[in-house]
């Protein structure tokens, strides 16, 4: 499948052979790290879970729209699941297209895309031992702003 | 000396081309009768008499071709040539005008719309629920409204909608949050459906929660089955809020059943699995 998640690492090169296309001239792909700083807090690791059910469908209905809106040859997204240290692969996404101007942006709108309507969520750790939802714990407290921003990890 | 006040008959508007629904939505079938069928007996139950509003290339199809008709005359296409070809028509009738796809409409709420009809306005409609804006396709148009409409359209108006914004209308509030739901893509049919079959269905029922992040958390496990009466997500949430006191407010999260995005307001029926989305934080 296109999207899909996975509880180990990342295997980019072969997931970038499923782009694989006589007539695509380029390739583009964006892999999201696991950073050291969030926000200004220090972090040591984090744990991603999925709905995993109804985000494998978003998923897909996200690859279709790019599929639809950029002439591009294939997409696909990979997630990763679980603890991940600092410097793991959280998200992979590679787009093969004719031309490289139209593989960029497909990327661009599938990651942007991903990260604000697939049902996954991040727990962040810190090094002074606090933990916490990313998007979930300060919006609590300021409810208006919930889906309006994000704190990036990648 | 006082106006005569204008007898009402009933116009269904039909002449749409369903682009979104992608077959014919007057014929859609609902507890086995179409939505045209529904739509003309309601109204056939309130007025003296119904007409079907018709674009004069849809005289020949089966569905409308056995009811009264109205074809468009004058103000082009949509509904807004419906309209003023009714009142053209009869223009000493004021006409209950509805839109064939409002499956929710019940007879309480077309007795409020003419109980509570102003004649001496140039219409009486029920303001949306989803936006709070009048809705032109569930309303009594008088008579007056003919040359106010005309010359709205001469000025290059198309919207009913923002004519009745402009103009002097009055707005009911309905007090059936649903009555007016539309019904424009086969998804949406697909639940209507279902709402409808399931109403007689009865209470408790048995629901499956299953629980992600900070929800999980707080509330202490991953999934539940639960025998409730809550029939909505939005009353479920109410019921499990009370019980966990979950830090995320109703507004900040979304909501699935049976695996994929739902509103708050779907009827659950038994043995529905939901979620509660917290806002979220991929890659």
């Amino acid at each position: 499948m296109p999207f899909r998640f996975t509880e180990t690492a990342i295997d980019t090169a072969a997931a970038r052979r499923e782009l694989l296309d006589r007539g695509a001239g380029g390739y583009v792909s964006f892999e999201g790290w696991v950073r050291d700083m969030n926000e200004g807090q220090e972090v040591t690791r984090l744990d991603y879970e999925a709905f995993q059910p109804l985000a494998v469908k978003e998923g897909e209905r996200i690859l279709a729209e790019a599929l639809h809106r950029f002439p591009i040859k294939h997409a696909a997204c990979i997630h990763r699941v679980g603890s991940l240290d600092l410097t793991d692969m959280a998200v992979w996404v590679g787009v093969s297209a004719a031309h490289r101007g139209e593989a960029f942006e497909a990327c661009r709108y599938i990651i942007d895309e991903v990260k604000h309507r697939v049902p996954i969520w991040k727990k962040e750790h810190y090094r002074n031992g606090d933990s916490g939802w990313v998007n979930c714990e300060r919006c609590a407290a300021a409810p208006r702003h919930s889906h309006d921003h994000e704190h990036d990890a990648a | 000396m006082t106006t005569a006040i204008a007898p009402v008959y009933g116009l269904i508007l039909a002449g749409g081309s369903s682009l979104r629904m992608r077959r014919d939505k007057a014929a859609l079938p609902y507890q086995g009768k179409s939505q045209l069928d529904r739509a003309f007996e309601l109204a056939s139950r309130h007025v003296v008499k119904v007409f079907v509003s018709v674009r004069a290339d849809q005289l020949t199809e089966p569905t409308r071709a056995h009811k009264p008709l109205i074809v468009d005359s004058v103000g082009g296409e949509g509904p807004l040539a419906g309209i003023r070809s009714a009142l053209q028509s009869y223009p000493d009738v004021a006409w209950l005008v509805l839109a064939r796809d409002l499956p929710f409409l019940s007879d309480a709420a077309l007795e409020r719309l003419l109980a509570d009809r102003d004649p001496n306005l140039l219409a009486t409609a029920y303001l949306s629920t989803h936006d709070g804006l009048p809705e032109p396709l569930c309303a009594v148009w008088e008579p007056a409204a003919a040359a106010a409409l005309a010359q709205y359209q001469s000025g290059g108006g198309r919207c009913p909608r923002k004519f009745m914004m402009n103009h002097p209308v009055r707005l009911l509030e309905p007090s059936d949050r649903h009555a007016l739901d539309n019904v424009n893509t086969p998804e949406e049919y697909a639940r209507a459906q279902e709402d409808l079959d399931s109403s007689a269905q009865t209470h408790p029922m048995r629901l499956k929660i299953q629980y992600f992040a900070l929800m999980r958390e707080q509330a202490g496990r991953s999934e539940e089955t639960l025998e409730t009466s809550s029939t909505t997500p939005e009353e479920l949430f109410s019921e499990l809020n009370a019980r966990y006191g979950f830090t995320l407010s109703r507004e900040q999260l979304k909501v699935a059943v049976n695996s994929e995005f739902s509103d708050w307001s779907k009827k659950l029926r038994a043995d529905d699995a939901v979620v509660f989305i917290p806002p979220v934080a991929g890659g």
